[in-house]
């Protein structure tokens, strides 16, 4: 959830006479957070405490010169950098009162910008596309600088990012109606040049802005007519031959902002999270225009609004959660909170994320697509043309959805499916129809007790169009049928299952006896899996982490007497018997693989009773104890539980139950052996925080031995 | 023994340049070195790899390949020129223009009647090798693209040319292209670069051999112009091959520093089809492998990290003998620095300038193993930059620090220096006997009264100084013929005697008062690494290549009883199997039997009162006499007093206030001094 706090003026803006532009050039982060260098676009740099709404320094170049980009700072050297009349690069510091009397060097080309990103050095950017680290330009100023860009092609935007070690100098360009954008790595230098797909005739982009988030650039772009696009760029792509030839960047539109009557004429977006965009100068879409916006870009909703008095400008920073923007005759400070929503994190624990499933993401329908569904096309661009073509081939050979929704509601169970498996296997539906189609399949299975498409339901998940929320009759529907695998099924491939269904699951499985799930067809990786867990050979050989089950035992005899020594062995060997079937184990590892969050899990958790807690728990250490014993593949397959998921449902269960356990005689060698294992933990790392401090004094006492460029010494020899 | 001030010195910012190119002449076992300077290095395999000759560079001489002939030895490089060097003078004999552009390779046939260069415009010139020069003789086709490598055929008749995506073979009769091997380029993104052909080898069974930019070592029949075989080496380029004199084995470089070994096998026992297989690996370098020699009994390798590396091949030569250790030469085997010993100065020699730094002084006391508080900090008195092209071949600061002389191939230079509480003002002395102008050591008199300067046709000029003239007073010429050139010069403290030592191994003496041949010492088989003159005994000291020491008395004109006991008695095993020369030898006045000698990596006292030490003794026992009590200590203690506390040392010398001066150069520095290392991948990184 993202909300605009009360704002505050920070100075006060000398438009020019026109009142077209704000005045004000560029705003630049200073030393920290709450530092701002303000270069407006006359003469004059100033320094603000944001906070305290006071300049603490002011630096103006002599009357008939101008500054032509804005001041940066450069947090290496604490120095300020700005370029007059275009080719003076000028520096300062902070104690310097006079900007003539500093340094000031000129250079040969015209310089559009310094960017200073990150701490990294400064790096200058020409006009004519030609970029330079700053130091490198202050070693010999008048070194030629080479054209890179086109005859008439003009630099409109640039930034600097940088990430770790890598810095990166972006910007775009016009030619002739034609935008491109051009990504420039510095050390070791290399130049990429995309174009930047073409918007109606004429249009150019009012605003651009860029973020970096894990080895991709994304690129905002805002056009005249409201449309927000979004490309990426990544950022480890190999670096192709260098050649004239500029590649095609894709896009995808993000938002549609609302623009009242004609095209926006000043406006701007920025980036705030993956899923929030702020806008200045489009319209509110209940007021008017002259409105700073926050929106979600995931939910196409509005999280936030706030008239800006007076002419907008079109201009817009983000430092640290502040927006600076320059409205009527004042510089405003607006603090603003921007928090990660998604359905999921309001409801409870994120899926834990795995690169595969970056890859695929689970196609939960967005409102956008439900509520614009003509309008906004699909994200993947590329495709629309050709799933478009494809839809009018396919439309004459077979049913269309609408007719299969109608078919489901009276045909017999055999067409049904054959129906819906061939709707599936056409590219062009959408998530909305299957979610209705699911959905009638439900209501009809609910009214109809002798009719159930098993293999209809299992073709739908597997889609992964559907998910809970979409249908959320269907996993109870398939609990009440018995169909165990379809709860499989949904348990692995539905983000949003309710804690108090994932718990109904639970008991389910717990209570099944073993014999019938044997019976039961279930996923097969999922079981196979837990044969290979259940059947191969332990070798007690490895050690993870420093802990060995074996020792453990050991270490803890020590302080139990004789007869718990020697139930503890036997449990040791009882340990490693899996003490549920294999089946009945694949069920179980769907549960442990769901989405959850414990203050809403824990309350239905205490429905089980002590005998299924422990056969639960047993199992949970049974597998707890395999992964820790062996290098078993946890990360390679889907179907397994991560550790952590195993660690979090054991403490989960502990704290539901913890009482009961303790009373219960069977619980008490269990409870021994995780106490046991606790302590060895705590054991080891209290032995590394030993050993930290001896290393540490190591490394200081090696620092002493270096000898300077010079020492008087005596030695002596025998 | 006692305790010594030590000025430890890392100041000097001594840089070896990298290695280009080499030639090995295996009947004079001399290897050839050329470096990034231009400075070309002779090698005397046979004397325990002395440097034996340095030939300075020049800052426009860019040479990219040697070549021997016979005795003589050739260069070619980007100025276009071809430079036959004068190994007596130690200068370019003449250099000829071959009018096609930079030269990237020379080789000359098996004959030794011609030599083929590979130019940039695509040509290969031929130049006919005369008595008293080259001459050009023809062009060959000429090809689009340079001509990167050249190898001859055995024959002559023939000759394999290392182009940029392709090998050329000629004829050498008709001069036309008989040949085109296509080289494939690399994979992925390599693709769209062009592949350089770095390197060919053309065996007598019409084999060629190529190393090439994309990694690859490449096995051709040059008949058909197939390809028989290709090896993936490298990710990188294989910048240079070597062939081993029977053809058996072949070596490559490569840009990430290993040494890649092929050997002609057959693949199955008592048959003839012989393969080239894979199968030595060496990484002795960081840095790209520029230059390789395969000798009979070892790989020679030099590259971008400046260290030349003799690693013996180990089925070639006896196990754990001298022979069979790995060898790197990281400094030069003359010193760079020169220590006015009354002044307290330090003149340090680059390539292109020197530099006078006056040391530092410490009012304090301490005991052994304490670092003194500087007082007054070491000072850059003087930076002379070198006029002109020429690098500086040698220089000399006289011992009071009033003269400093440097020499370049073809002028010497003379100031004088006037030091007066921190003023410091030079002088120039402009007017030069016409005798100085191409010496090859230069050394001043204790008195600093004279100037000594070895020059041409192994004569000795010795000039005098006064105020801010310099005027010649003799020639000293030796009676027999030898015209090595004097590496080595030592005057006598006294004034009486001046020591000169020849590469070929002759060591001199010169009455200075007399002004003529005192006497010449008898030769011995390694050549003199360092000279000196006791200051009261008048004996002249010498160390060699094979770390022999010698006690020549002057007066006498034999060798002293010491000399003899020491060869009686041998020395030590370890102290034989050093593998870097003696560079120096000082002697303390207030202890006549103190001699101080170092080599790159100890330095060592000899005391001549003490008893050899035993070959079955420790050599290096300071740590042990350092626990027992004094008297077990005079006991254990014997002639030779090692101190390895200072490594890579560069100079050691004594002042005559009795403190040492250590100029070090640690082997970070230099490192840390180089380009980036082709990037590798190093734990999935």
């Amino acid at each position: 959830m993202a909300a605009l706090c009360e704002g505050y003026t920070l100075c006060g803006l000398t438009p020019d006479q026109n009142n077209s532009t704000s005045g004000i050039d560029g705003i630049e982060e200073e030393r920290d957070s709450d530092h701002v260098i303000v270069t407006d676009s006359n003469r004059t740099v100033t320094l603000y405490k944001v906070s305290d709404q006071k300049p603490l320094g002011s630096w103006t170049v002599k009357q008939g010169q101008t500054l032509t980009c804005s001041a940066v700072f450069n947090s290496q050297a604490n120095e300020y950098v700005a370029v007059s009349d275009n080719k003076v690069i000028r520096i300062w510091k902070e104690g310097d009162v006079l900007l003539d009397k500093t340094f000031k060097a000129t250079v040969k080309a015209d310089i559009w910008k310094v960017h200073c990103a990150g701490g990294e050095q400064p790096v200058v950017l020409f006009r004519r596309g030609a970029v330079r680290q700053l130091e490198h330009l202050l070693s010999d100023p008048q070194q030629p600088i080479e054209d890179v860009l086109a005859e008439d092609e003009a630099v409109r935007w640039s930034a600097a990012i940088a990430v770790q070690t890598q810095q990166f100098v972006l910007f775009t360009t016009e030619l002739g109606g034609e935008n491109f954008f051009y990504l420039q790595r510095l050390n070791p230098h290399s130049l990429q040049k995309y174009h930047l797909e073409r918007e109606e005739a004429g249009l150019l982009p009012l605003s651009v802005s860029a973020s970096y988030k894990d080895d991709h650039i994304s690129l905002l772009c805002l056009y005249p007519n409201g449309f927000v696009y979004r490309s990426l760029v990544s950022v480890r792509s190999p670096v192709l031959d260098e050649g004239p030839r500029a590649l095609p960047l894709p896009r995808n539109r993000v938002m549609s902002l609302p623009v009242g009557e004609g095209r926006l004429k000043a406006a701007s977006a920025l980036f705030l999270d993956d899923s929030h965009i702020a806008a200045v100068g489009a319209h509110h879409p209940s007021a008017g225009a002259d409105f700073l916006c926050i929106w979600n870009i995931n939910f196409q909703t509005l999280q936030a609004g706030k008239e800006m008095g007076g002419k907008i400008y079109g201009q817009l920073w983000n430092y640290s959660n502040k927006f600076f923007i320059p409205h009527g005759k004042r510089l405003s400070v607006i603090p603003f909170t921007c928090h990660k929503s998604s359905l999921a994190s309001a409801l409870g624990k994120l899926r834990q994320a795995r690169p595969e499933e970056s890859k695929c993401p689970t196609y939960v329908p967005s409102w956008n697509k439900i509520l614009h569904e003509e309008k906004a096309p699909l994200s993947k661009t590329g495709e629309t043309r050709k799933t478009r073509s494809t839809r009018k081939t396919q439309a004459s050979l077979s049913l269309t959805a609408e007719q299969v929704l109608e078919l489901v509601k009276t045909a017999p169970a055999e067409e049904v499916q054959k129906e819906v498996a061939e709707l599936l296997s056409r590219q062009d539906i959408q998530d909305l129809q299957l979610g209705k189609l699911a959905s009638i399949l439900v209501c009809r299975s609910q009214a109809d007790p002798h009719f159930y498409a098993h293999s209809s339901f299992v073709h739908l998940v597997h889609s992964q169009f559907l998910c809970h929320s979409v249908c959320p009759d269907l996993l109870p529907l398939a609990l009440e049928r018995k169909d165990y695998f379809l709860c499989q099924m949904c348990l692995l491939l539905f983000p949003d299952i309710p804690e108090v269904l994932t718990c109904t699951c639970l008991k389910a499985f717990i209570c099944l006896p073993d014999v019938d799930a044997e019976k039961m067809c279930l996923e097969p990786e999922s079981v196979s899996l837990m044969e290979t867990l259940i059947t191969s050979q332990h070798c007690q050989g490895d050690l993870q982490n420093g802990f060995s089950p074996p020792s453990r035992v050991e270490a803890h005899s020590d302080t139990a007497n004789d007869q718990q020594t020697r139930e503890g062995s036997e449990k040791a060997t009882s340990r490693l018997v899996c003490p549920v079937g294999s089946h009945k184990a694949a069920l179980l590892n769907g549960i442990l693989q769901t989405a959850y969050s414990d203050t809403f899990l824990l309350p239905h958790l205490k429905d089980l009773n002590s005998q299924h807690v422990l056969l639960f728990l047993r199992y949970l250490q049974f597998l707890y104890l395999r992964y820790s014993q062996d290098t078993f593949p946890q990360a390679h397959s889907e179907r397994a539980p991560s550790l952590h998921q195993i660690l979090d449902w054991i403490c989960m269960m502990l704290d539901a139950h913890f009482t009961v356990l303790v009373m219960t005689p069977e619980a008490k060698g269990f409870l021994l052996n995780l106490h046991g294992f606790v302590q060895s933990q705590v054991k080891l790392f209290s032995e590394l925080g030993k050993i930290e401090g001896s290393l540490q004094e190591l490394q200081k006492m090696k620092r002493k031995q270096d000898v300077g460029q010079y020492s008087i010494e005596i030695i002596e020899i025998f | 023994m006692g305790e010594f001030v030590v000025h430890r010195v890392r100041f000097f910012d001594y840089m070896p340049s990298a290695i280009r190119a080499m030639a090995f002449n295996g009947s004079m076992q001399r290897l050839a070195v050329a470096r990034g300077d231009g400075a070309v290095e002779i090698f005397n395999f046979a004397d325990n790899y002395f440097q034996e000759k340095v030939i300075p560079g020049r800052s426009d001489r860019a040479i990219e390949a040697l070549c021997w002939v016979r005795g003589r030895l050739f260069s070619a490089g980007l100025s276009g020129e071809i430079i036959e060097y004068d190994l007596e003078k130690l200068r370019p004999r003449y250099s000829v223009e071959a009018y096609g552009g930079p030269i990237w390779t020379i080789s000359c046939n098996s004959q030794e009647t011609l030599l083929g260069v590979g130019c940039e415009d695509g040509t290969v010139k031929m130049f006919e090798i005369l008595e008293e020069g080259i001459q050009f003789q023809r062009n060959l086709d000429r090809q689009k693209g340079r001509i990167i490598s050249l190898s001859w055929h055995p024959s002559g008749a023939q000759i394999a040319a290392g182009m940029i995506d392709m090998i050329r073979i000629f004829d050498a009769e008709t001069g036309h292209a008989t040949h085109r091997l296509l080289v494939e380029r690399g994979l992925g993104t390599t693709r769209n670069t062009e592949v350089v052909v770095w390197s060919v080898a053309f065996l007598s069974n019409d084999t060629v051999i190529s190393g090439d930019s994309a990694g690859k070592v490449q096995i051709w029949d040059a008949v058909t112009g197939t390809l028989i075989r290709s090896h993936l080496i490298t990710k990188w380029d294989v910048l240079g091959l070597s062939v081993s004199q029977d053809e058996s084995s072949v070596i490559a470089g490569t840009s990430e520093g290993t040494v890649v070994q092929f050997q002609a096998l057959a693949s199955t026992m008592g048959q003839e089809n012989n393969q080239w297989v894979r199968t030595r690996t060496f990484k002795n370098h960081t840095h790209d492998v520029r230059a390789l020699v395969h000798t009979d009994t070892a790989v020679v390798s030099g590259g971008m990290d400046t260290q030349l590396v003799v690693r013996p091949l180990l089925d070639k030569v006896e196990k754990n003998t001298k022979e069979s250790a790995l060898r790197k030469i990281l400094f030069p085997h003359k010193s760079l620095v020169c220590c006015a010993k009354k002044a307290g100065l330090l003149l340090f020699q680059f390539p292109d300038h020197l530099e006078l730094w006056r040391l530092g002084e410490s009012s304090a006391k301490g005991q052994a193993g304490d670092r003194l508080p500087v007082m007054k900090n070491p000072e850059k008195l003087l930076q002379l930059q070198n006029k002109g092209e020429d690098h500086i071949c040698c220089s000399a600061v006289s011992p009071c620090g009033s003269w400093v002389a440097f020499s370049t191939v073809s002028s010497v230079r003379l100031y004088k220096l006037q030091l007066s509480n921190g003023n410091i003002s030079i002088k120039k002395v402009s007017k030069l006997p016409k005798e100085l102008h191409s010496v090859h050591q230069l050394c001043f008199s204790s008195d600093s009264s004279r100037l000594f300067a070895s020059s041409a046709q192994a004569s000795v000029v010795v000039a005098s100084l006064d105020q801010l003239q310099c005027k010649h007073l003799h020639t000293l010429k030796p009676k027999s013929g030898s015209s090595q050139p004097i590496h080595l010069l030592s005057a006598s403290e006294n004034g009486n005697w001046l020591a000169a030592a020849h590469t070929d191994g002759q060591i001199h003496v010169f009455n200075l008062h007399k002004l003529k041949l005192h006497c010449t010492l008898p030769v011995y088989s390694s050549c003199p690494t360092a000279i000196a003159i006791h200051p009261t005994t008048g004996h002249l000291l010498s160390a060699h290549a094979d770390q022999q020491i010698f006690e020549f008395s002057l007066k006498l004109k034999e060798y002293t009883a010491w000399s003899r006991s020491l060869q009686r008695e041998g020395l030590h095993p370890l102290w034989l199997q050093r593998d870097t020369p003696i560079t120096h030898i000082a002697f303390n006045r207030n202890k006549p039997a103190h001699v101080f000698l170092h080599d790159a990596f100890m330095f060592c006292i000899i005391d001549q009162s003490l008893p050899l030490p035993q070959a079955r003794k420790k050599l290096y026992n300071q740590m042990d006499l350092k626990t027992i009590s004094p008297q077990k200590r005079i006991q254990e203690s014997h002639a030779f007093k090692i101190c390895k506390m200072f490594q890579h040392l560069l100079s050691v010398d004594l002042l005559d206030d009795s403190s040492l001066v250590v100029v070090e150069r640690p082997l970070a520095d230099i490192v840390s001094q180089l380009p980036p290392p082709v990037r590798q991948k190093k734990f999935a990184t």
